[in-house]
């Protein structure tokens, strides 16, 4: 049995709301209990209504050695699991057995003190995850070498810019060298630079043969690191497997955003107007469902306009503008951009316009996409950046076939351009 | 291989010591910070450590000595205030800061694992480097006024370990009611301000009739500091019976904040 490192058995989490006033228990004091106990000493604890299950039984075994990608929504019961892994918190319920020396990194630079030295900082901070004076003694020139502070290694870490700050952080975090590692979402650390150090420095944790449970949002860095991997729903283990590329796809399609959001419908007399009404606006997939989860960058896109055409005018044009994740415009397109004689027919009365989105042309991110209607060169019926018909859309992953670019690109856009060459003598 | 089993809290009687003596360094290290950071950014420095007690004991002197003509065992006012201050300031600071610890290491606590028994007790031994300056200062002035002390000086730790043990019996129990009702918090300023007055900090322990004595001795800190004043200025005898008691009350202080504080160690993380 040795070749096991961490084994679950029906591990259960309950967190108590305050039973009498509703406030978080935390937030509880003295008198609100003594209250409580004066206006209603009788009442008993209705275990249902007042406790949340974060989670529930959950029972799993990793293998030494294996890196294991923990993924779920927010509120799906990963930090309550990295905690419960790392002994911050008990489980209400059921056991761990964890069998070698454990270091977990639920947040870089915790217990960093803004009036102590980047020197003083990580001895503090090495100690508080677990090394010994004689560990960081050991490995100091190789934390500051890996953190690039050098020369600013003897002032007060209050002073650092907020990326120094960090990589001081990380590169202290990176050097813990434990048996099984639990990392909780650290890579989203300084700038691209950094990102990819921190990334090296994990897979070469990964591929040490170390064992290693990380929680991440990031679905390159769980496809590109893990051999398999949890998926958390609502505190329950839905699945587990080695086949990373198929819990991560299900996770990616099991969400529901938020429904609003991948689908626009006019509640009635919103933006009447008899040119181009809109109705509808949505992310579909090639068969006409409205997809409310990520895409990927190589999934067939469409996007659909549905409106209504009271008096039908020459030069109305009907399209979309689309922006990134920072707010900028990514380009706007309307049905009339082609030569005249390909412009989709539209008539009055009812009609739908659809439109398929580039692939591998939008980087990671959410998106925001916006109906805009035009009356070319007389005026605009839906102004783009005016409160018009919106919906969103994630784009996560299908990066690329290239064994060369796993993560998002830096820049607004990453489409993937054909590169010829002609030999040249 | 090491092998940790995670499960729900398991007997509270136990206590994690071998984890505790395991993570000795990080105890040193916290202990470290505080006293490193205590004074950053000041331009005297420790020196307010002397500084605090001092004009205190001059105050004091000018209006219970001179207008008041309290007693003062025959030593200069000054001498004998300073002789209850100094391990009184030692005891309300460690309970304060005790006290405190818990809430005030929320970040350290919900990230990151180890015997949580570590936080109090650090924040009470890094008042020992304030202790061990304003102490040397003290017996410095004492000389200056030409009181030497005596062999009882050699007593004079122990006096000092009562004065820890109390103060950390208490704030481990009070740290941990503390996470969960942050009244303690608010409500210790005031507690202290009492005690300091039901304890022979200011005034001598004589003024207390004979036949209250018994009573008065129930406040632990009326052994400690009457013992403390007993090891440096050497007069009288030592408050023998009022020691014992301070003693016994140490111990049940350390066992029952000791098993309070594991009772509720579990759901600090949750709740702090």
């Amino acid at each position: 049995m040795s070749d096991i490192a961490v084994q679950a058995n029906r591990v259960s989490k309950e967190y108590r709301i305050n039973r009498f006033q509703r406030k978080k228990t935390h937030e509880r004091s003295l008198r609100d209990d003594v209250v409580g106990l004066l206006t209603s000493p009788f009442r008993q604890r209705d275990e249902s209504s007042d406790s949340i299950w974060a989670l529930k039984d959950i029972s799993f075994e990793v293998k030494a050695g294996e890196v294991v990608g923990i993924i779920g929504r927010n509120g799906a019961g990963k930090s309550t699991l990295l905690k419960i892994l790392s002994r911050i918190t008990r489980p209400t319920e059921g056991a761990i057995d964890i069998y070698g020396r454990v270091g977990s990194l639920l947040e870089v630079g915790t217990g960093f003190h803004a009036e102590l030295s980047g020197r003083e900082n990580i001895y503090l901070n090495g100690a508080i995850l677990g090394m010994g004076k004689r560990e960081i003694d050991r490995k100091f020139d190789e934390i500051v070498a890996f953190s690039e502070v050098e020369k600013f290694i003897d002032t007060p870490v209050k002073r650092y810019s907020s990326g120094m700050y960090m990589r001081l952080a990380f590169a202290v975090a990176a050097h813990l060298d434990p048996e099984i590692l639990i990392v909780d979402e650290v890579l989203a650390v300084g700038d691209v630079q950094f990102q990819k150090k921190c990334l090296g420095k994990m897979s070469e944790v990964a591929h040490g043969g170390r064992t290693v449970l990380f929680v991440s949002h990031n679905m390159n860095a769980i496809e590109q690191l893990c051999g398999s991997a949890i998926l958390l729903e609502e505190g329950k283990l839905t699945d587990y497997s080695a086949d990373v590329h198929h819990i991560i796809t299900r996770y990616l399609s099991s969400g529901v955003n938020d429904e609003s959001r991948a689908e626009w419908i006019n509640m009635g007399g919103e933006y009447e107007n008899p040119y181009f009404k809109p109705l509808r606006l949505f992310v579909s997939d090639k068969d006409g469902n409205v997809i409310n989860h990520a895409v990927s960058r190589s999934d067939e896109v469409w996007i659909q306009i549905e409106g209504e055409i009271q008096k039908m005018d020459s030069t109305l044009s009907v399209g979309y503008a689309i922006y990134g994740e920072s707010g900028a415009q990514l380009y706007l397109s309307t049905h009339t951009d082609g030569p005249e004689s390909g412009w989709a027919k539209i008539h009055e009365g009812r009609c739908v316009l659809r439109s398929q989105l580039p692939l591998h042309l939008l980087n990671e991110g959410t998106h925001r996409i916006e109906c805009v209607v035009d009356l070319h060169n007389v005026r605009w019926v839906l102004l783009p950046g005016e409160h018009n018909p919106t919906v969103q859309m994630d784009v996560q992953g299908g990066l690329s076939e290239s064994p060369y670019w796993t993560r998002a690109r830096m820049g607004v856009m990453a489409p993937i351009l054909e590169w010829v060459a002609a030999n040249v003598n | 291989m090491t092998h940790i089993r995670i499960e729900p809290r398991s007997s509270w009687l136990a206590m994690e010591w071998r984890e505790v003596w395991r993570f000795r360094e990080l105890l040193f290290f916290l202990v470290w910070r505080d006293v490193k950071v205590r004074y950053k950014q000041t331009v005297i420095g420790i020196a307010w450590v002397v500084l605090q007690p001092l004009v205190a004991s001059f105050i004091f002197a000018i209006i219970f000595g001179n207008f008041a003509r309290m007693p003062s065992d025959n030593l200069p006012y000054v001498i004998f205030a300073m002789g209850g201050l100094v391990p009184w300031n030692f005891f309300a600071n460690s309970i304060q800061r005790g006290t405190g610890s818990l809430v005030g290491s929320a970040g350290l606590i919900s990230k990151v694992y180890f015997p949580r028994l570590i936080i109090p007790v650090a924040s009470i031994l890094a008042g020992l480097v304030d202790l061990a300056v304003v102490l040397t200062a003290l017996i410095v002035l004492m000389l200056i006024w030409g009181i030497t002390p005596t062999l009882a000086i050699l007593t004079l730790p122990l006096m000092l370990l009562l004065a820890f043990g109390i103060a950390l019996g208490a704030s481990l129990g009070l740290t941990a009611i503390n996470v969960q009702y942050r009244d303690v918090g608010y409500a210790m300023p005031v507690v202290m301000q009492l005690w300091l007055y039901a304890t022979p900090v200011i005034y001598s322990s004589s003024l207390i009739p004979e036949n209250w004595r018994w009573l008065y001795g129930l406040n632990p800190m009326v052994g400690v500091i009457g013992g403390f004043r007993w090891a440096l200025f050497g007069t009288g005898m030592p408050p023998l019976a009022e020691l014992a008691l301070s003693l016994i009350t140490m111990i049940v202080l350390l066992i029952g904040g000791m098993l309070l504080f594991n009772r509720m160690e579990s759901r600090f993380a949750d709740v702090v």
